[in-house]
């Protein structure tokens, strides 16, 4: 079975700070990880590849020094990892990064599962798996966390906001997984010295042939036109208590204002 | 300060330093109250390659030497000593394996252990023979081709958890210490059950236990090294291995240290940090020159070893030695920079001053090694006439 999982290197930390001139992520300084759901697809490709043999394939779209990323992806176990990186993918939204992993994946060849993780923390889209699913013409199962393989086919649980359903497809299918599917390994000793050896291919833009109006902010339908952080509303008051008891302080509150 | 590793000994410093803060951290407190054997801790250790530093690759190990052992056994008793003897008294149980085994025995046993399947022990002491190994009364008795076991092995760590023993008998008692044996036992074999487990001051997670063997048959292929040979067995064994008992005090030490490091910056007495007096600050200072030194002698011990030399029971015994007895004053120190928080169980200081007694007694009292020390300082100077 062949697995690619597509992953992200982010900030290592949800609490990045905004450039207030150009309203993009301050990047510099901060240590960059892999994103922590993805490490949830990289370890549950490499479970399945465990429990059913092939190889597993992870890929990213970045900077160069995103290496760094494949390369622990390789430490935990997966096999290969391709870095797609050109000057022509910077300012890619979600659209042109879906339109752009799916070239890849086209180039790799033959898959039976493409993993990702439910979102990106920095981003907090979802939409990059679902879109690659739809480049690629595959179906899609969001918000995994169970994944079990009976030859062609495979069934995902997955979770919504107060249970969960189990879905069944065909593969080739695309999968986002969730953190509750499995605690990703740290990575092994031998497995670093793997990575260390490991040479990672870099493909560009050409090389997957891509198409230069479909990628980087050429390619990108959605205009950031201001990121900031909302200001703290004031005054406000947090009600402690039972449900019951600040049910009653609600009530007193809006009938002393005047409000009921 | 630079001990010149290589990027094999940093990828293994670090990585042993991340599992013992993300897995170890969170769990020592509950496993020393409960004395839980930390089965999951091991299998952490286990996928990520660790416990086959020593071993050579050709045996499914890393191919490293006593450094690499060294190194991985103090960054996990930084956090917990008893996990960290945990990790190390496998090691005491292959040595002897890796040492006097023959081939067969080797590709038998290393393999497993080096992959972290199975654990090791190693059993000399009784009750009647600590310090004096040569007092041991536990038999075996030649039966054709297998030898009859018969006696009590006492504080066995990893006792009852590991698979894989290396214990020494008497095969001729006549003989003295020359008529003791090595042999390799497997959990399971009949006649051979483990008896009490021990409650301990401190290292409560290991496992200290007693191994019974009652007409216990062992065929002559488990023999380690030839018959006699017991006793050369266990002190070569213990040579190599001192060191990764020093590495386990340098780590208790060293957790101490920071504990009481970063407690003295946000305790504030007088209206200050109580690092800001210079009493405390002298105790830290003097806290982390001694570990400082023990270190360097522990690495420098190591590399000896790794060396292949034979001549290495003096340097073995200096560096258990000096290493424990820093940990003991370190450790003791740390609780009182702490100080009434520092003797309280919500602070892991007091837990380190525990765990850290054990190192001046185990694998030789130091009374033993300054007996070893001395008696190498005599050898030499009658070499020398
Ligand atoms: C937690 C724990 C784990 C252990 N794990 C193992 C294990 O895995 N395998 C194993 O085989 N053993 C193990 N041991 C045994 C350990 O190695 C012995 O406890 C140690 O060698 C000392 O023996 P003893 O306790 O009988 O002390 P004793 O020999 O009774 O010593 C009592 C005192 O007399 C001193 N003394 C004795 N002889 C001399 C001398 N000649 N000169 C000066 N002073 C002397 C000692 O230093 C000590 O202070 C373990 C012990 C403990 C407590």
């Amino acid at each position: 079975m062949n697995i690619i999982v597509c992953i992200k290197q982010v900030p290592d930390t949800n609490d990045v700070k905004i450039d207030p001139k150009t309203n993009t992520l301050i990047r510099e300084g901060v240590k960059s990880v892999i994103n922590p759901f993805d490490e949830n697809a990289i370890e549950e490709a490499v479970r399945l590849k465990e429990a059913h043999g092939g190889k597993v394939t992870v890929i990213t779209m970045g900077p160069p020094q995103a290496t760094e990323a494949l390369k622990t992806a390789i430490a935990m176990g997966a096999d290969e990892a391709i870095l797609i990186s050109d000057r022509a993918f910077a300012g890619a939204d979600t659209w042109a990064t879906s339109y752009t992993l799916s070239q890849a994946i086209k180039k790799v060849g033959s898959f039976d599962l493409v993993l990702f993780g439910k979102q990106a923390i920095d981003g907090d889209t979802a939409q990059v798996g679902p879109g690659v699913a739809e480049f690629l013409d595959i179906p899609q199962i969001t918000f995994a966390i169970k994944i079990d393989i009976d030859g062609g086919t495979i069934k995902v649980k997955r979770q919504l906001e107060e249970s969960a359903e189990i879905v069944e497809t065909k593969m080739p299918a695309a999968v986002t997984v969730i953190k509750q599917i499995n605690e990703p390994r740290l990575p092994s000793l031998k497995g670093q010295m793997r990575a260390k050896k490991a040479e990672i291919p870099v493909w560009t833009a050409e090389m997957i042939m891509a198409e230069p109006e479909n990628i980087g902010l050429k390619g990108s339908p959605t205009q950031v036109v201001r990121i900031f952080t909302p200001p703290p509303r004031g005054n406000s008051e947090m009600l402690e208590g039972t449900p019951e008891e600040m049910a009653v302080k609600l009530f007193n509150k809006l009938k002393e204002q005047k409000i009921i | 300060m630079d001990y010149l590793f290589t990027e094999e000994q940093k990828m293994i410093k670090d990585l042993a330093r991340k599992i013992a803060e993300e897995k170890v951290k969170p769990v020592r407190a509950e496993l020393d109250e409960t004395g839980t054997f930390p089965w999951e801790l091991m299998k952490e250790f286990a996928k990520a390659d660790l416990c086959g530093l020593y071993i050579p690759e050709k045996f499914g190990g890393f191919g490293g030497g006593c450094l690499e052992f060294c190194i991985a056994t103090e960054e996990i008793s930084r956090i917990c000593g008893g996990v960290g003897v945990t990790f190390a008294a496998s090691a005491l149980g292959a040595f002897p394996i890796l040492m006097f085994g023959t081939e067969e025995q080797k590709s038998k046993y290393l393999p497993d252990i080096a992959s972290g399947k199975k654990l090791a022990a190693f059993g000399l002491t009784e009750a009647n023979a600590g310090s004096d190994a040569g007092g041991i009364q536990t038999t075996a008795k030649k039966d054709g081709d297998y030898f009859i076991l018969n006696g009590t092995k006492q504080w066995i760590t990893n006792g009852g958890e590991a698979e894989t023993y290396t214990v020494i008998a008497m095969t001729d008692k006549a003989k003295g210490s020359r008529g003791a044996t090595a042999f390799i036992l497997e959990k399971g074999m009949k006649g051979f059950d483990f008896g009490k487990k021990e409650n301990k001051m401190g290292i409560r997670c290991s496992a200290t236990r007693e191994l019974v063997f009652q007409d216990c048959k062992v065929h002559k292929s488990q023999m380690l090294g030839k018959e006699g040979m017991g006793f050369i067995v266990a002190m070569k064994t213990l040579d190599r291995t001192r060191p990764g008992i020093g590495a386990q005090a340098v780590g208790i030490a060293q957790g101490s240290l920071d504990e009481a490091v970063a407690y003295s910056k946000t305790r504030v007495q007088f209206g200050k940090p109580v690092s800001s007096f210079q009493g405390v600050q002298y105790i830290l200072a003097d806290m982390a020159t001694q570990i400082e030194a023990a270190r360097a002698l522990v690495y420098a011990t190591a590399r000896t070893v790794d060396t292949g030399t034979n001549d290495i029971s003096r340097d073995s015994a200096m560096c258990k030695l000096f290493a424990s007895d820093v940990a003991m004053k370190v450790t003791t120190d740390a609780v009182q920079v702490l100080a009434g928080y520092g003797y309280m169980k919500e602070y892991p200081v007091e837990k380190m001053m525990r765990d850290a007694k054990i190192t001046q007694i185990y694998e030789g009292t130091n009374q033993i090694q300054r007996n070893v020390i001395a008696l190498a300082l005599i050898k030499e100077l009658a070499a020398k006439k």
